[in-house]
């Protein structure tokens, strides 16, 4: 665990450094990925850019919409930079419509854009495990296991690690396969896919689920439905792709 | 534009039944892993500096005199800010935590200004909280024991306790604006 790093009067989170590079080396792969797919490298990174951009101002704008009158008693509140005041899954959500209608106001093809993406989501994945070996976050319930880790006074799940791992794995897969079925939009499906399964797998050994009705754990009942998702429009697409190849 | 499709029936319809076969085995497994009601979480969690945890324990002496000890005060949301009076985000947000104090202390909400006395003078502390006018109870570390248990590392930090004495949320570094601070009161006090 490393989550700062003092440099001077400064003090610079590793975590958000490490998301950062994450997304730095995903922009970089998609650029690759998209000239390869023969598809415009700049308007793919501008929707990125609006997307996130998306994603900071909805899920801050959620969180003061959450907090009226707060946020209306003081609205320069809504500029200070300030992690705890984001609402990032409503965000997200906001983020996603954002690039989806800037890639439709530049006419780029669904589908293969979709497939640019997919290396970088991967790379991104890995990032969120380093952030989260650098924070403490996402931490695993305590075992007795060999390989466990003392954090947070216990010896526990390195469910750190092992989120890492899969998605370095998934990333690998995806360079194996990454000839198959380009430009189908399958390739991101594929990613998203076997990343809901790591994750429904690997959320078992953490310490910190939110929990739901039933005792079931929140992330496992969300990746079940993403990955059920998944493969309708894996065999809706494949259809569509083996259609069109004939 | 046309895509480089090279997909075949059998590609799809293999990776379509691998990734069913895994929607299998993954609802049967987060049948399996439930959380069971006699887990160590629903017993309370130990303590840690850390969201989610119960807040460390402490005692220490208070500037105007008496003791504070932070177990006592479970069943009131408790803001604990941790601050040095040579620390200038420190001063600029204390205002706004003043403010706040004033608002909802009829509420329940205690505030306590932890300051890093093992790093500080006594007489500057007295000087600051005059000229800010703060008058919730300020805490002295004078060991630096405290810090060292909520493994401080940066000023100023501060955390919103809810009323069982669990951690709910860590700001680190500062300023806070007024409205991160009353937002994150709100949430306490909402869970009462």
């Amino acid at each position: 665990m490393f989550p700062y790093l003092r440099i001077g009067p400064f003090l610079v989170q590793m975590p958000g450094f490490a998301l950062l590079a994450g997304l730095w080396v995903s922009t970089t792969l998609i650029e690759k990925e998209a000239l390869h797919l023969k598809l415009n490298p700049a308007a793919i990174l501008n929707m990125i850019f609006y997307g996130l951009l998306g994603i900071l101002t909805g899920a801050r704008l959620i969180y003061a919409v959450q907090n009226l009158n707060i946020y209306l008693s003081n609205p320069l509140s809504l500029f200070f930079l300030n992690t705890s005041t984001l609402n990032l899954p409503e965000g997200l959500i906001i983020g996603v419509i954002i690039a989806y209608l800037f890639g439709r106001h530049r006419k780029l093809p669904l589908r293969p854009t979709l497939d640019a993406l997919a290396p970088g989501l991967a790379v991104f994945m890995i990032a969120v495990g380093v952030a989260n070996i650098l924070s403490g976050n996402a931490y695993g319930s305590p075992t007795h296991l060999p390989w466990a880790i003392y954090l947070w006074g216990e010896y526990r799940h390195p469910t750190q690690i092992y989120e890492t791992v899969a998605a370095l794995s998934i990333l690998i897969l995806w360079k194996m396969t990454s000839t198959e079925s380009q430009g189908s939009g399958i390739k991101l499906l594929q990613v998203v896919a076997l990343s809901a399964s790591a994750r429904i797998f690997l959320e078992a050994f953490r310490g910190d689920s939110s929990i739901w009705p039933g005792d079931f754990r929140a992330a496992q009942i969300i990746s079940l439905i993403i990955l059920a998702l998944a493969i309708y429009l894996t065999k809706e697409w494949g259809k569509a792709e083996l259609t069109t190849s004939h | 534009m046309k895509s480089q499709t090279n997909i075949s029936p059998l590609n799809s319809n293999r990776l379509i039944t691998i990734l069913s076969i895994m929607l299998i085995f993954g609802a049967l497994w987060t049948f399996i892993s439930r959380v069971p009601d006699s887990s160590p979480r629903q017993a309370g969690p130990p303590p840690n500096p850390k969201e989610g945890f119960t807040a460390p324990d402490f005692t220490l002496d208070l500037l105007d005199g008496g003791k504070v000890t932070l177990s006592e005060l479970q069943g009131h949301p408790v803001v604990l800010n941790l601050w040095a009076s040579w620390c200038l985000p420190c001063r600029k947000e204390m205002p706004a935590i003043e403010r706040v104090h004033q608002r909802y202390k009829e509420a329940g909400l205690i505030v306590i200004g932890l300051n890093l006395t093992s790093q500080d003078s006594e007489l500057d502390v007295r000087a600051f909280v005059q000229e800010l006018g703060l008058t919730f109870p300020i805490a002295l570390d004078r060991d630096g024991a405290v810090s060292d248990r909520y493994q401080l590392l940066g000023l100023p930090t501060t955390y919103f306790i809810d009323q069982s004495g669990i951690i709910r949320s860590i700001v680190v570094g500062g300023p806070m604006s007024e409205a991160t601070i009353q937002s994150n009161v709100e949430d306490l006090l909402q869970e009462k």
